[in-house]
């Protein structure tokens, strides 16, 4: 709330001024004297909501915020204003105590968040003034300080590198506690600050804070007393975030620049949106249905009392009459005060208790998932997260599954497998597995047919060894082993196999060796061309050094990296060698590739390439080209003055490293495996069996991401894959727009309107006939179909586009741009029927997808943490979907499904008799239980057996559930909490309220009904009617319980036997603080009466009476498939239970 | 070592619980334990419902209404309001013994005991014997807690005030002589009501208790004097008192009035002509109510009560028809799991 308004205030002002200027160390130029230093806010951060004063006003105005919350707030205020039937305390205890607990429970992670505040705010850190080291707290840095940090320290703002203790004028980080990635990220001083700070002078413009952590522009002014004031350009990598540590470097000083709440970090610390489950918005439908038979019975209530009251006689009888007060009110008056009455009387229908039941039932039983011990991956040592837990009967109710490819389809655990030189492949004959089996004797590389120059060899690998960001990770002496192990990116490689022909060169250190990069593909590369004999050796200040087949070191200048990005989807790097030569190395897809490179080079490899894209191998094309002296000026020039440039940088570098990159010879290509992910291809035909479609969204080619699919069994041999790509397009030699169309037509003819007609939901037998249908379609072809030129078409196509798509089994878009993904995440999720969607990717580039799905999976993969942080649950492997939808899933939708509606059902026929007895009672709004039932039914009597039971309830033992995919299908659509199943529990509680208050009133007919000759009253009357409600709504449950561990036992028997003894109690003694002793020994006397006896087992019996008969009548009714099944796998699980019980017990 | 440590704190426990493995009974709804508890249950229930209706036939109830609203009633006369201290005579006659113990009832209709502003206007602590309730009556007592001149109504509150006050003298009428049938008026109300819930204050004598208070609007005598043949029964521990202050379930209602146990009447009520001889008090004109007097004999179940019996039959017939139905439906579909 602060937060967001802070940032509209920062929005605001950002408008107002778009850049912020800042004096290093507060020392303001000769020529700027003028200027008046801004006010910047202090570096604390209040990431808390409450202070001491406020908690209680605050607190109570949020929860107050929530509807519900608010509706028995007004309950509660009408019981006290309002003469009403019910004291105010049977609406207000529970009301109570839910916003009590809430209450403590937000105070005290409040109070957390203060402890947590407070250690960071007076963290001490140092401060260079003056030449002197002070120590402060961390809240008052001001912007323009100039901090000292050491090693493994973080940054308490965000700070300006200016100055590092290594020579190369670089510092590492890990940014662990913002997304997550524990690689080491290098960044670099500015360049040509002076290494005594104490004489520099400089002004710092920047741009004001913005939350994304990986972008931000700034300039640097360095005033010299005698020269033009210089200008360095600042990038994201000058840039130290609050929140990241300080890594292999032993001090560094930097100036702050934002500070406290507008560090980034600070910025990005916001909830993300809520994300709401199609079970909360059953319950808000039912609400209303509920909410409209409350206010319609209060109506009825009152029409009929006033038509009753008109008739003589029956308004004042002698007997009971008015006070002055009353008979002075205001008719209309009197009818409002008795509507607000009858509200308040029935109001139970809505009980407070479930709200506080369901989020206790989600927030428990996430537990589960995280206590999984088959989620448990012993590579990473983690198990599953779960990041929210609104959403856990969400997951059994996904019809779409989006995954992404690369890590989450595939391990993305990069193998160099082959490459391709001037269209020779070359490919390691020994290719086993593991890593010794690399040595080759007769040569580093081994001719596979032929062979290429060795000059084009050297040029490929030189390629292979310079156009990467790779680092070396420089190996302390004590426990590299060990803590290889623990470094996700880290891959310590023996490199003995090289050492074959030259052992006693290399120098100790070097024979382990780990690499650190941003991609496993990099790593894949670099490796690989150790393999060939080229050793990548690292970086001495901006040298890279290689060790060739020769065992020289050749070392390389790198003038300029031209970072990777998805859109161009290639990297370069300019470097110089020894020889004066400047070349460029460009590595990338080779659709970028190849229209950069002459054209004769492009077709003898692109057979290679396209080989071994259809082998399911990642290929990357690599390309050189030299600059002359000239050249490289003009690039040199163009890339200085795009770096510095304040506003769209991003596109003006875009724009230099296109006219760079051009005019490049291709040297050839590599092929990297990426293999599948453990029982990829199980949970894929798992999740299909279930009724899932299964769309893969990769960025990857579509050779590559076929073959995935195919090898995932997505695309069957008999699928009839229909593609929509850039290739089919062009077929025809016909403009695209009108072949799209085309196309488009055609498809839809096929998959949709000859294609028999197959209700949605119905479930689609393996054996039939009809065809399978694969659709690819690729982000060139999306984007044209989604931005057609003309807006009528765009939705017509959009419409068929879908159609299509969701008649097909599978769908495979490639080339996808991270927000296309979730461009078609949103396309299916707003489509008609709004179908659940599942996201599940691991990577940076899923996390639009992610956050755009109804339930966003991450996996704790490869590349950094991202999609972990931003999904609603995390899994460490791929497999473990498949348990996750289809047994906790499952599960969990059906026991919160059975739990909304049992809970609507049980205060249905709770408050029916109370209705109905108004009819009996004068329309008086006479209460028919005591105050103490009121409150204590849904608090004690009856809420402790249905949380067990939708904690525990395993209605069809998890691994039928896993065995039997198709069981998903059963409660596909939201099945148990359509208005179909609502319908029937709200008869069933009708029917239960009407049998319980006439079979006691028939019995009261006469009212003597002990063996004495005494007269029961009117509580007895009520208990006796409670009695039968308590126990009727708990056997009830028993019936439904298809699982009963000994906490079912224990609650369910546990629970009617409190209800008896707390009657006992209640009746037993003489309350003092009761105003009016109305129970007082009222059960009891039931119970001495065998009528009562007789009557409430009866009514149980009754009530339950057809619902046994629907368990047992649902079988016979013929040999039904699905029913068929369903018995045979009850007696699977019979015999499961039969096979856990010796080792459980 | 670190690993490992490592390794088990963030492996989750295998423990059956946490694995959602827990050892569970499943209990299976098949019809071969339906059908045989439907029959047993059936069966049962219908043993119960013959044993509840014989019972309830065995009892035998007379019910005469006395409201006087025809003209040819014997209270005609007294259902005009004006008319005070109005007696009328009902005769009935018995053609076979009314066996015994005999209860005495009287009966309202249309006599709203549970609406909810006369179920409220009661204060328990002037019940209990609590003196500081007798000068200060409870709000809830309105307009029932304090008369025209400000003094205190003891006890105060629509119940106690609308009390029944008619009452019945029997006569067994032998060869044109009346023969007074001796009521028992103990033990026609709660024990616990009698012994606990409601107090006499504890001053002696009892008349003292209730100075500085008037009696209820429509009492003709003060709470004290409520029974003066014994004077144990006055004050709140009147049987009469305690057995209308608990307030009736339904409109149509009928409460204990005496029983018929002494004497020779032990066995019942002889076969004969009776006499019934009513002080007539009690308005229920101005309402539509009815007045009536019943004499009801009880078994186990308490009074006379078809519906149970009825009931048990019926539900006890429908579970062996549905299990005959259920037999017949799976001697044609075999289930399958039942082999």
């Amino acid at each position: 709330m602060l937060r967001r308004r802070l940032n509209r205030w920062l929005g605001r002002d950002e408008r107002r001024v778009d850049s912020r200027t800042i004096c290093v160390g507060h020392r303001s130029s000769s020529n700027n004297e003028a200027f008046i230093p801004p006010k910047f806010c202090d570096n604390r951060i209040v990431s808390s909501k409450y202070t001491v004063w406020n908690f209680l006003p605050k607190n109570l105005f949020e929860q107050f915020r929530r509807i519900a919350n608010f509706y028995f707030l007004i309950i509660f205020l009408v019981q006290v204003i309002v003469d009403t039937p019910t004291s105010p305390v049977t609406s207000g205890l529970p009301l109570f105590f839910v916003i009590t607990v809430t209450a403590i429970k937000q105070g005290y992670e409040d109070w957390l968040r203060h402890k947590a505040d407070n250690e960071v705010n007076k963290y001490p850190v140092t401060v260079l003034e003056q030449g002197r080291r002070i120590r402060k707290e961390s809240e008052k840095i001001k912007v323009g300080d100039v901090l000292e940090v050491d090693e493994d320290e973080t940054f308490p703002c965000d700070l300006i590198l200016l100055q590092s203790s290594r020579d190369d004028d670089t510092c590492f980080v890990t940014t662990a506690s913002l997304d997550g990635e524990s690689n080491h990220k290098t960044h670099y001083t500015v360049p040509d600050t002076e290494k005594d700070l104490e004489s520099l002078n400089a002004t710092i413009e920047c741009e004001h804070p913005q939350p994304d952590l990986y972008k931000f522009v700034g300039r640097m002014h360095i005033y010299k007393t005698d020269q033009e004031p210089a200008v360095r350009s600042l990038g994201p990598e000058n840039l130290l975030l609050k929140g990241s540590t300080l890594k292999n470097t032993q001090t560094i000083c930097g100036v702050a620049i934002y500070t406290g709440m507008e560090t980034k970090m600070a910025l990005n610390y916001q909830g993300k949106s809520q994300k709401r489950s199609a079970v909360e918005k059953s319950i808000n439908a039912f609400l209303l249905v509920y909410l409209c038979i409350l206010v319609s019975k209060a109506l009825v209530c009152t029409t009929l009392k006033y038509v009753w009251q008109n008739k003589p006689g029956q308004d004042e009888p002698w007997y009971n009459e008015k006070t002055q007060r009353e008979k002075d009110t205001n008719l209309y008056l009197k009818m409002f005060t008795d509507f607000l009455s009858f509200m308040v009387l029935f109001n139970f229908i809505i009980p407070v208790s479930m709200y506080v039941t369901v989020e206790m039932q989600k927030f428990l039983g996430s537990f589960f998932i995280t206590w999984d011990k088959d989620f448990f991956d012993p590579e990473i040592k983690e198990g599953a997260l779960v990041n929210t837990s609104d959403l856990n009967e969400e997951l059994g109710q996904v019809e779409y599954v989006f995954t992404d490819k690369t890590g989450t389809l595939t391990q993305n655990n990069m193998e160099f497998i082959e490459c391709c030189i001037d269209g020779f492949q070359y490919k390691y004959q020994d290719a086993g597995t593991d890593l010794d089996g690399f040595c080759v004797t007769d040569g580093p590389v081994n001719k596979v047919q032929h062979k290429a120059g060795r000059e084009k060899e050297e040029l490929f690998l030189r390629a292979l060894c310079l156009c990467h960001t790779v680092q070396v990770k420089e190996s302390p002496e004590q426990g590299q082993g060990q803590r290889d192990g623990l470094m996700d990116q880290v891959d310590g490689l023996g490199v003995d196999g090289l050492g074959a022909d030259g052992e006693g060169l290399h120098p100790p250190p070097q024979e382990q060796r780990g690499f650190i990069a941003s991609s496993p593909d990099e790593v894949a590369l670099v490796k690989g061309a150790m393999r060939y004999g080229f050793t990548f050796l690292g970086f001495e200040s901006k040298t890279m050094k290689i060790l060739t087949r020769d065992n020289d070191v050749e070392r390389y200048e790198l003038l300029h990296v031209l970072n990777f990005d998805p859109v161009r989807r290639r990297m370069s790097v300019i470097v110089r060698s020894k020889s004066g030569d400047t070349l460029l190395f460009c590595k990338g897809a080779d659709s970028s590739i190849f229209p950069r490179v002459r054209q004769e080079e492009v077709e003898r490899i692109r057979m290679n390439v396209e080989r071994n894209a259809t082998e399911g191998y990642r290929t990357l094309c690599v390309a050189y080209k030299h600059l002359n002296a000239e050249e490289y000026a003009q690039a040199d020039a163009g890339l200085r003055e795009a770096r510095l440039a304040l506003q769209d940088r991003e596109e003006k570098l875009m724009a230099v490293y296109n006219q760079v990159e051009t005019g490049m010879s291709l040297i050839g290509a590599t092929a990297v495996e990426d293999r599948l992910q453990e029982e990829a291809a199980e949970t894929m035909e798992a999740l299909q069996g279930a009724g899932m479609k299964v769309w893969v969204l990769t960025g990857d080619k579509m050779e590559t991401a076929k073959s995935t699919c195919y090898a995932c069994r997505l695309f069957q041999r008999n699928t009839e894959l229909l593609e929509l790509t850039v290739r089919t397009l062009e077929d025809g030699g016909r403009r695209r727009e009108e072949r799209l169309h085309e196309l488009l037509v055609e498809y839809h003819k096929k998959a949709v309107q000859d294609a028999p007609a197959v209700k949605a939901g119905v479930t689609r037998t393996w054996s039939s006939a009809n065809h399978d249908y694969g659709f690819i379609i690729d982000g060139a072809t999306l984007s044209m179909v989604l931005n057609s030129s003309s807006e009528s078409n765009s939705s017509r196509y959009k419409n068929l586009f879908l159609q299509i798509c969701q008649n097909c089994t599978s769908v495979l878009c490639c080339r996808m741009a991270p927000l296309q993904k979730a461009q078609i995440v949103k396309m299916v999720k707003n489509s008609k029927g709004s179908p659940i969607t599942l996201s599940i990717g691991d990577g940076a580039n899923d996390v639009s997808m992610i956050l755009e799905a109804h339930v966003g999976i991450g996996i704790k993969g490869k590349e950094g943490r991202q999609a972990v942080r931003n999904s609603d649950y995390a899994i460490p492997k791929l497999k473990h979907l498949k348990k996750l939808l289809l047994a906790h899933g499952h599960l969990y939708y059906v026991r919160i499904a059975h739990l909304v509606q049992y809970f609507f059902y049980k205060n249905l026929c709770f408050i029916l008799p109370q209705f109905l007895y108004q009819f009996f009672c004068g329309y008086s709004q006479q209460p028919l239980y005591d105050a103490a039932y009121l409150t204590m039914y849904n608090i004690c009597f009856t809420s402790m057996p249905i949380l067990a039971y939708s904690l525990l309830e395993q209605h069809i033992c998890m691994e039928v559930l896993l065995d039997n995919a198709t069981l998903y299908r059963g409660i596909a659509k939201n099945g148990m909490l359509r208005w179909g199943p609502f319908f029937y529990w709200t008869l069933l509680g009708v029917f239960h309220g009407l049998l319980f208050f006439f079979g006691v009133r028939y019995l009261f007919g006469n009212p003597a009904l002990q063996d004495n000759g005494q007269v029961f009253g009117n509580w007895s009357y009520g208990t006796i009617v409670f009695t039968v409600l308590v126990f009727t709504v708990t056997l009830k449950l028993a019936l439904d319980t298809r699982h009963w561990t000994w906490i079912n036992h224990f609650v369910i028997w546990g629970s009617l036997a409190f209800y008896v003894f707390f009657s006992f109690f209640w009746g037993g003694i003489i309350w003092p603080f009761l105003k009016q002793q109305r129970l007082y020994f009222v059960f009891a006397n039931m119970l001495s009466s065998v009528s009562a006896w007789l009557v409430i087992i009866l009514l149980i019996l009754l009530s339950l009476l057809p619902e046994i008969l629907l368990v047992v009548f649902r079988k016979p009714r013929g040999p039904h498939a699905g029913q068929l099944s369903q018995e045979g796998l009850l007696q699977t699980a019979r015999l499961h239970l039969s096979h856990h019980l010796p080792i459980s017990t | 070592m670190v690993k490992e440590e490592k390794e088990i704190a963030n492996r989750p426990d295998n423990t059956a619980f946490t694995q959602q493995r827990l050892p569970a009974w499943q209990p299976m709804l098949s019809a071969g334990i339906v059908i045989p508890g439907f029959v047993l249950i059936g069966l049962a229930f219908i043993g119960i419902g013959v044993a509840l209706f014989v019972t309830s036939r065995s009892i035998t109830v007379l019910e005469i209404d006395y409201t006087g609203i025809e003209t040819d009633s014997p209270c005609f006369k007294c259902s005009n309001p004006d008319v005070k201290n109005c007696v009328c005579n009902l005769d009935f006659s018995i053609d076979s013994l009314f066996e015994g113990p005999v209860f005495f009832y009287y009966g309202l209709s249309n006599y709203f005991q549970n609406y909810r502003k006369y179920a409220a206007s009661r204060d328990d602590d002037q019940l209990s014997g609590d003196l500081d309730a007798f000068t200060a009556p409870s709000d809830s007592c309105s307009p029932y807690d304090y008369n025209s001149n400000d003094k205190p109504i003891v006890p105060c509150g629509a119940i106690a005030n609308s009390m029944f006050n008619d009452t019945f003298v029997l006569y067994r009428v032998v060869n044109g002589a009346r023969k007074l049938v001796p009521l028992d008026g103990k033990g026609i109300a709660w024990w616990t009501d009698y012994n606990v819930k409601y107090r006499n204050p504890s001053v002696t004598p009892l008349k003292n208790a209730f100075n500085n208070t008037v009696k209820p609007i429509f009492w003709p005598k003060p709470a004290y004097q409520l029974d003066a043949s014994d004077p144990a029964n006055n004050g709140f521990i009147n049987q009469d008192f305690l057995v209308w202050m608990r307030r009736a379930a339904l409109p149509d209602f009928r409460k204990l009035y005496r029983r018929i146990t002494g004497g020779e009447y032990e066995k019942g009520l002889p076969a004969g002509n009776y006499s019934l001889k009513i002080a007539y008090n009690y308005p229920v004109q101005s309402f539509d109510g009815t007045k009536k007097v019943v004499f009801s004999n009880v078994s186990w179940m308490g009074g006379k009560n078809e519906f149970l019996g009825i009931a048990y039959l019926v539900v006890g017939s429908l579970c062996v028809l549905m299990s005959i139905v259920m037999l017949i439906v799976y001697a044609k579909f075999k289930f399958p799991e039942d082999d």
